[in-house]
């Protein structure tokens, strides 16, 4: 039985690995080096699981790459995975999500990128197909770029119906229910103290997750606010009581406990930093009603922050909860976020972090 | 027409170990040069220039010495025997 957990960074990849049930975990060799790695996703449902990097070659601009030997080799397609074509006068500027679709869809690989765009692979993430009903859609021109830059870069698709859920930045939410070919927002509720007015779109949505319980039932965290909806994006509500701060970039949802969900809150609009210098894990367990804070194994005097991908929950039981910082820490949890140990340190900034189970 | 084409050290494995390449474009831009380097090696293709054409940000191209984005960019003409060089700009971190 291997853990794997991906951690992405400015620099490059390295996988850690667990053989112990996630107790203990050994960090390997860097893979990709001198590369930003910025999406990484492990795709489990392959006979031989893939892991795809969406790398930036620094000078040399950016793709994806993909290793069916856990790291050993790398591949990348030779005209490049993904490539705006002529007519759309764009030029791919960054990888920002990998997501393989469901088992019953076990080539479909979803990919989020700047400028705000949206692909879809069917054969396993080696090439993808602009989603043109994203592109064309004619909110797009005023789709702003965050500091960060005008990225999809949240993508949720439902496993039992045509529906995917996006995110961006800036732009919000926006669902299709066809499969990706008409797009509307769907940001009701959710705040945008940079404008004047709240928008119908525009937000600055940072991270969303599908809560355990129904697909309808999601989470967000946003640039200020913590919003969950019920009916699949239609109104959000605040559940930002009780948290430290209501700033923050990841959200995360268990895949198996209903209402349970995580965010790591930031001092904001400038700090950016966690409430004290206090590195901390928030967890609920009542959909946003009530939270906790998870301080064991987590750093004090830690002036740093964690990335929108710099965390993630893996499938596991209980859910293992991981944390990446942009000081190159990467912090572990085998029991849904009461404890953490350090799996890492002295990275470069940690961008994207990805944990599986292997087969 | 024999064009030499010399790239850094990190760009020659996508031309099969070379540094140096001799190269006879179909035209006499570099631009048409570029055509031609990208049909052979699709990778090295996409290094040096994005999907809309453009010579990447961080990419310098030198022709017979001079730097192509203070001259005639694309359009810049390459002569018989020229040497273009492809060179990373200083930046990262």
């Amino acid at each position: 039985m291997t853990d794997l957990l991906a951690i992405g960074t400015r620099k490059g990849l390295w996988l850690a690995r667990s053989e112990d049930g996630r107790r203990t975990w050994e960090l390997g060799e860097p893979h990709l080096l001198a590369q930003e790695v910025a999406a990484v996703c492990v795709d489990t449902r392959r006979s031989r699981p893939r892991i795809l990097a969406g790398i930036q070659y620094g000078h040399w601009g950016p793709t994806v790459m993909w290793s069916d030997d856990l790291g050993a080799s790398w591949q990348e397609t030779e005209s490049g995975a993904i490539r705006f074509p002529e007519d759309a006068g764009a030029a791919l500027e960054r990888v920002w999500q990998l997501r393989p679709d469901s088992a019953d869809r076990p080539d479909v690989v979803w990919a989020g990128c700047e400028p705000h765009s949206l692909w879809r692979s069917t054969d396993g993430g080696c090439s993808f197909s602009l989603v043109r009903g994203h592109w064309d859609h004619p909110h797009r021109p005023t789709w702003e770029p965050g500091g960060g830059g005008g990225a999809v870069h949240t993508i949720l698709p439902d496993p039992a119906s045509d529906r995917v859920t996006i995110a961006m930045s800036t732009g919000g939410v926006y669902v299709s229910e066809d499969g990706g070919q008409r797009w509307e927002p769907r940001n009701l509720g959710i705040t945008a103290p940079f404008l004047p007015e709240p928008p119908e779109y525009g937000q600055c949505v940072h991270k969303v997750a599908v809560d355990a319980a129904d697909p309808d039932t999601m989470v967000a965290q946003n640039h200020f606010g913590v919003f969950r909806t019920e009916d699949a994006g239609r109104h959000w509500s605040s559940i930002a009581d009780g948290l430290p701060a209501d700033f923050g970039f990841p959200i995360a949802a268990s895949p198996s406990v209903p209402g349970t969900a995580w965010v790591v809150p930031l001092v904001a609009d400038m700090q950016r930093v966690p409430p004290a210098g206090r590195l901390r894990v928030h967890r609920t367990r009542d959909g946003g009603a009530t939270w906790t804070e998870s301080a064991d194994g987590l750093p004090d005097g830690a002036w740093t922050a964690v990335m929108r991908d710099a965390f993630c929950v893996d499938e596991d039981d209980p859910t293992g909860v991981y944390v990446g910082t942009r000081d190159g820490c990467v912090y572990a949890s085998a029991d849904e976020g009461d404890s953490f140990t350090l799996v890492a340190d002295h990275l470069p900034d940690v961008l994207a972090v990805r944990a599986v189970r292997l087969p | 027409m024999s064009v030499q084409v010399v790239l850094p050290g990190v760009l020659a494995d996508l031309a099969g170990g070379s540094k140096h390449l001799e190269l006879d474009p179909d035209g006499r831009t570099l631009a048409d040069l570029l055509d031609q380097l990208a049909a052979r090696h699709p990778q090295l293709g996409r290094r040096i220039r994005d999907e809309t054409g453009r010579v990447r940000r961080f990419v310098n191209v030198y022709v017979d010495g001079d730097d192509v984005r203070f001259s005639g960019g694309l359009a810049t003409t390459v002569r018989d025997g020229a040497e273009v060089q492809v060179l990373p700009s200083v930046a990262g971190g």
